[in-house]
C-alpha cells in the first residue's frame, strides 16, 4: 500500500508570545520573550515565580460562558486553536466535506489540573455532594478532541494521546498516519496545555526542573546558555489542520507545508531525566529520517527540544552530531522555547507551526538569551537573532517524561 | 433583600447561560431553558448553595420549571 501524501492547510495557536498564529510567529521572528510573573495564583511563597501566560484572551469570542464555566483552561484554549485552525484552512466553507472523514487527535499532557484543584477543595469543604457533574469532562484529556468534534461535526477517528511533553508531536504523527493510511481525509492535531496552576508549579519546582531566575523573566529561558537553569513552565494550544494532498488540491486549499516524516522512541533509562549521550533522541530523529526516505543531509532546519535544562540541552546536541555527523556542522538548530518557555503537551504542536512557517518564509527562528553557549553546545543554534536561509526541510524533536521521545519533519511544499 | 423568586431567576440565569428576559414561571428548564441531565444537577448545586438546604435527589428530579424550584424552595426554607 502506497502512503498518501499528507500537507498543512490551518494553523491555529494560543501562546505566551500571541493569541494567534501571526502574532505568535512575528514575535518569535523579533526574539521577543513571553515570560512574566505568574499573577493567576498567589505565587508569592514559590521558588518559581515566572511563568509563560496566554494574556488578554477574550473567551467569549470563542465560547459561551456556560460553555466556558464547564471546562477546563486547557480545554478552552485547545478548542479556541481548533476554531482558529478550521477558520484559517476554509473547511467550513467546503460543501462536499464529509464529516465522517474528519478526525481530531488533540492531546494534553496534565490535562485540567485547575479545575481538578478546585473540586478537590470543594469536596474537602462541603462534602461529595458538591462535586460539580461537570468535574469528569471538565477535566480528562481526551475532551479537547471530543469537544472538537461536538463543535464542528467531525464524526471520523478521535483521539488524544497522552506522552507528556511529547503530546503534541506525537499526536501530530499519528493524525498524519491516520491520514497517510486512509482512515481519515482531514484531522485536527495538536495539543493544549495550562498546568501554571498551584500543585503544577510546585510540583515541576519540587522536581527541580524549573528555572528560578525570578528578578529577569525574559531571560529565564535560555536554551545551551552556560547560565541556563531550568525551563520555564508555559500555556498554550496549537492546532495544525492536516489533510490528504488530493483532498486538499481538489477544495482549492492554501497549502503551508508538508508532514514527510515521523518517528518515536524511548529512552527506557529514567522517568524524568534523559541520557546524557542522547542516544534516545537519536533514534527518535533517524527513525523519522527513515520514515521521511530522506538523506540526512537533506534537513536545513532543527526546531529543537531545547528547553534550557543542564542535561538536555547538551544531550540533543549529542544526539543531532551522532545523526548527522558532519553536516550537523552545516545545518541550523533553535529553540523557540527561548521565547516561549515550555508548553508541554501543546509545546511539539505550536514548534511544528513555527518549523513550518521557517520553511515557508524563508526564516530561521533564533534561540534567544544565547550570549555564551555551554561546552558542548557549539552547532549552528542561531543565536538571538532570525536570519533569511533557503530552507527545503526542517525536523522538529520533542522528549517527554517517561522518556518517550518523537520527531517530526516537515517539507517546504512544492506541487 | 430580594425575593425568592428573583434569587432563583438569577441562579437559572448564571448557571445556564440564558438572559434573565428568556426566563419565565413557566420556562422548563430541559425544554424551555436548554438545560441537560448534567446541567440540571448543577443547577440544584446551586440553588442549595444559595438558599444553604439540601434538596433530595428524588425531590430534585421532580423540579422541571422555574416555579417548581421557586416552590420547594418557599416550602423547604
Amino acid at each position: 500500500m502506497s502512503k498518501r501524501r499528507v500537507v498543512i492547510t490551518g494553523m491555529g495557536m494560543l501562546s505566551p508570545v500571541g493569541n494567534d498564529v501571526q502574532s505568535s510567529w512575528d514575535a518569535i521572528k523579533a526574539g521577543r520573550s513571553g515570560i512574566g510573573m505568574i499573577d493567576r495564583f498567589d505565587a508569592s511563597g514559590y521558588n518559581t515565580r515566572i511563568g509563560g501566560a496566554v494574556k488578554d484572551l477574550d473567551i467569549s469570542q470563542y465560547l459561551s460562558t456556560k460553555d466556558a464555566r464547564k471546562l477546563d483552561a486547557f480545554i478552552h484554549y485547545g478548542l479556541i486553536a481548533a476554531q482558529q485552525a478550521v477558520d484559517d484552512s476554509g473547511l467550513e466553507h467546503y460543501d462536499a466535506l464529509d464529516r465522517d472523514r474528519v478526525g481530531v487527535a488533540i492531546g494534553s499532557g496534565i490535562g485540567g489540573l485547575e479545575f481538578i484543584e478546585k473540586s478537590v477543595i470543594q469536596m474537602e469543604k462541603s462534602g461529595p455532594r458538591k462535586v460539580s457533574p461537570f468535574f469528569v469532562p471538565a477535566s480528562v484529556i481526551n475532551m479537547v478532541s471530543g469537544n472538537t468534534a461536538i463543535r464542528f461535526g467531525y464524526r471520523g477517528p478521535n483521539i488524544s494521546i497522552v506522552t507528556a511533553c511529547t503530546t503534541g508531536t506525537h499526536n501530530i504523527g499519528y493524525a498524519a498516519r491516520t491520514i497517510a493510511y486512509g482512515d481519515a481525509d482531514v484531522m485536527l492535531a495538536g495539543g493544549s496545555e495550562m498546568a501554571t496552576t498551584r500543585t503544577g508549579v510546585a510540583a515541576f519546582s519540587a522536581a527541580r526542573a524549573l528555572s528560578t531566575r525570578n528578578d529577569e523573566p525574559e531571560k529565564a529561558s535560555r536554551p545551551w546558555d552556560r547560565d541556563r537553569d531550568g525551563f520555564v513552565l508555559s500555556d498554550g494550544s496549537g492546532v495544525l489542520v492536516l489533510e490528504d494532498l488530493e483532498h486538499a488540491r481538489n477544495r482549492g486549499a492554501t497549502i503551508y507545508g508538508e508532514v514527510i516524516g515521523f518517528g518515536m522512541s524511548d529512552d527506557a533509562f529514567h522517568i524524568t531525566a534523559p541520557p546524557e549521550s542522547g542516544e534516545g533522541a537519536a533514534r527518535s530523529m533517524q527513525n523519522a529520517i527513515r520514515d521521511a526516505g530522506l538523506d540526512p543531509e537533506a534537513v536545513d532546519y532543527i526546531n529543537a527540544h531545547g528547553t534550557s535544562t543542564q542535561v538536555g540541552d547538551v544531550a540533543e546536541v549529542k544526539a543531532v552530531r551522532n545523526v548527522f555527523g558532519t553536516h550537523a556542522e552545516k545545518l541550523a538548530m533553535s529553540s523557540t522555547k527561548s521565547m516561549t518557555g515550555h508548553l508541554l503537551g501543546a509545546a511539539g504542536a505550536v514548534e511544528a507551526i513555527f518549523s513550518v512557517l521557517a520553511l515557508r518564509e524563508g526564516i530561521l527562528p533564533p534561540t534567544i538569551n544565547l550570549d555564551n553557549p555551554d561546552e558542548g553546545c557549539d552547532l549552528d543554534l542561531v543565536p538571538n537573532e532570525c536570519r533569511k536561509a533557503d530552507l527545503q526541510v526542517a525536523l522538529s524533536n520533542s522528549f517527554g517524561f517517561g522518556g518517550t521521545n518523537g520527531t517530526l519533519i516537515f517539507r517546504r511544499y512544492q506541487d | 433583600m430580594s425575593t425568592v423568586e428573583e434569587r432563583v431567576k438569577k441562579i437559572v440565569c448564571e448557571q445556564l447561560g440564558v438572559k434573565e428576559s428568556e426566563v419565565q414561571n413557566t420556562s422548563s428548564f430541559v425544554e424551555d431553558l436548554g438545560a441537560d441531565s448534567l446541567d440540571t444537577v448543577e443547577l440544584v448545586m446551586a440553588l442549595e448553595e444559595e438558599f444553604e438546604t439540601e434538596i433530595p435527589d428524588e425531590e430534585a428530579e421532580k423540579l422541571g420549571t422555574v416555579q417548581d424550584a421557586i416552590d420547594y424552595i418557599v416550602a423547604h426554607t
